[in-house]
């Protein structure tokens, strides 16, 4: 699975997508709108119109959706204009039966002719500006906007490990080992092409590797948590997305303090969606550590690269906790 | 003659970059002998334990938890027995231009053998930082005022500072508990913690935060003024004329 998936040049959109669905219907809207503002004078008539529009308007519309949601892997497998043509054929059948029905209780407004005619523009219209928009996005822009995205890992974790393994060369060559293998590990993953997606129990070992790293230099001071009992380890997610998190966590929320300090790691399944949430200790005062904002900004953009308006992050402070919340589709490693 | 033993003390909030530096200044040891006298794990810890133990060089590490180190470095200055201070930073050149710090030694983890060994020697030569070098290379206030006693480093939080006074030599620091003499000048006090502090007079200083109101004085023949009402503190301060405008504004915020 990768990003391509989503991106290939003229394909027929992923109609069970929230965003296309949110796209479609703001669309449609926004033209029916603009012609009846074009077409009454005055405010008040055109509010009028734009009522008895909206009354024809959205049970077509909503239905259209509808089977289009139903359909959608179907289509999906038609060549570009094949489905085109199919998206083109169900909004003229469904305006053709909306109007029928309309027609049978003796409330049509316009012509039969004239209803298809709006109806196969107004579909040809969206398809279009769908279309413009996957092609803004092409294969191209996005793998460019992706790699400048690739996640970095702070310089400083870096040096500090280092420093922490050439401790452990002399007293405890074994432990050196083992951490140079994981800073490997860790290294791998940043270094690979961040745009394949990655099973979840990949990042979980990856999450692991990087607290051994952690637990290494700041001992005692760095509890982790791990509540992953109900995580679904098949899900596939692009890499390194719980990660810049979870070193968020220890810098703002362990390394300034002077104690112990506890962080939980909780990742379920929640239905059809993978949530993962990340809580550390809340340590005011944190002006002069920069970068937070950053991370979270990369994962979010690149979240929205791949899930589109399906996945959600969030932050907040809860009491004397600092939590971040991650949800995407559930998506299973194809069996 | 054998060269003296050095006085070395390490501050640094991870363990295993303390265990790392005295291996490196026991492998050193032959060509520079030193003595580790102390180590500390927070900025605080640091400022607290140094004293007593007459270091003569101070390893400290910029980033850490409680105290970062360029404000250790300021409030240690102040003692009879100040050490020379070599930083430590795992951070990069550019991070390090960020703090300022070009104008002071540092060293970059992982640390070598020889600039170690070079840094040492340097630091026994050059002696404690001047406090003026460190307080310009501080981009950020103090979280702490010290008042140093003769090998106590006494140190007050400037969030419990209700006001600063300039006495003849010495400034006065009031908190609700206590009143303390601490030798800076007032104008640099006020240039450095501008946010927290408003000038009502010529030679004093109060928070901002501390302010409750203001009573109109007049006392025998002088000419009326105001006095500022402090929390926490019986002390009625006069307001000059001259900052009447500002301070007023303080009144209605509060």
């Amino acid at each position: 699975m990768s990003i391509k998936q989503n991106f290939t040049a003229d394909a027929l959109p992923d109609f069970r997508n929230l965003g296309v669905v949110a796209r479609i219907l703001l669309g449609v809207n926004a033209l029916a709108f603009a012609a009846v503002l074009v077409a009454v004078p005055g405010w008040d008539a055109a509010l009028e119109r734009i009522l008895l529009v909206a009354a024809r308007l959205e049970p077509a519309l909503a239905m259209t959706l509808a089977v289009l949601f139903a359909l959608s892997p179907a289509l999906g497998r038609l060549r570009y204009w094949h489905g085109v043509a199919a998206v083109v054929a169900l909004a003229l059948a469904v305006s053709g039966m909306l109007h029928a029905a309309s027609a049978a209780v003796g409330d049509a407004a316009t012509g039969l002719p004239r209803t298809l005619a709006l109806a196969a523009g107004a579909a040809l219209l969206v398809l279009a500006y769908l279309r413009l928009l996957t092609r803004a996005y092409s294969p191209a822009l996005a793998e460019a906007r992706l790699q400048a995205l690739q996640s970095r890992i702070r310089p400083h974790f870096l040096f500090n490990s280092l420093n922490a393994v050439l401790s452990l060369i002399r007293r405890d060559p074994r432990r050196a080992e083992q951490a140079l293998e994981d800073l490997a590990d860790l290294f791998r993953v940043l270094m690979q092409d961040n745009r394949r997606f990655v099973p979840l129990a990949d990042e979980i070992a990856l999450l692991e590797r990087y607290v051994n790293l952690e637990q290494l230099r700041l001992g005692a001071r760095l509890v982790v948590a791990w509540e992953l009992e109900t995580a679904p380890r098949d899900a596939m997610m692009p890499p390194m997305v719980l990660q810049p998190l979870l070193e968020n966590a220890i810098y703002h929320g362990i390394e300034p303090g002077t104690g112990e300090g506890r962080i939980v790691v909780h990742i379920a399944r929640r239905g059809a969606r993978v949530l993962a949430r990340i809580d550390n200790p809340y340590i005011e005062e944190q002006a002069n550590r920069a970068g937070n904002r950053m991370a979270l900004e990369n994962i979010r953009e690149r979240l929205q690269l791949f899930f589109d308006a399906e996945a959600r992050v969030e932050t907040r402070v809860a009491g004397a906790r600092y939590v971040v919340e991650i949800e995407m589709p559930y998506r299973a490693a194809h069996a | 003659m054998p060269e003296a033993t050095l006085r070395v003390f390490i501050a640094d909030d991870e363990a295993p970059a303390r265990e790392r530096l005295k291996e490196l200044l026991g492998d050193l040891a032959s060509a520079l002998p030193t003595e580790v006298v102390g180590e500390a794990q927070n900025g605080l810890e640091a400022v607290e334990r140094l004293p007593q133990t007459r270091a003569q060089v101070l390893l400290l590490d910029i980033e850490m938890p409680g105290m970062r180190g360029l404000e250790v470095a300021r409030h240690l200055s102040g003692l009879e027995l100040a050490p020379a201070v070599i930083f430590v930073t795992a951070h990069d050149r550019y991070a390090v231009e960020a703090f300022e710090l070009n104008a002071l030694d540092y060293l970059m983890k992982p640390v070598r053998a020889s600039r170690l060994a070079a840094a040492l020697g340097k630091a026994r030569d050059a002696g404690p930082p001047a406090r003026e070098q460190l307080a310009k290379a501080s981009a950020q206030a103090r979280e702490y005022l010290s008042v140093t006693e003769r090998n106590r480093i006494h140190l007050v939080p400037v969030r419990d500072v209700v006001y600063l006074r300039a006495e003849l030599k010495y400034v006065t620091l009031r908190t609700r508990a206590a009143e303390h003499l601490i030798e800076e000048s007032l104008v640099a006090l006020e240039r450095e913690f501008a946010e927290r502090f408003v000038r009502v007079h010529r030679n004093c200083l109060v928070a901002r935060s501390a302010v409750r109101g203001f009573e109109r004085a007049a006392e025998g023949g002088d000419e009326p003024h105001w006095n500022v009402v402090l929390e926490g503190v019986p002390e009625r301060l006069p307001v000059s004329r001259r900052q009447w405008a500002e301070v007023r504004l303080l009144a209605k915020d509060g």
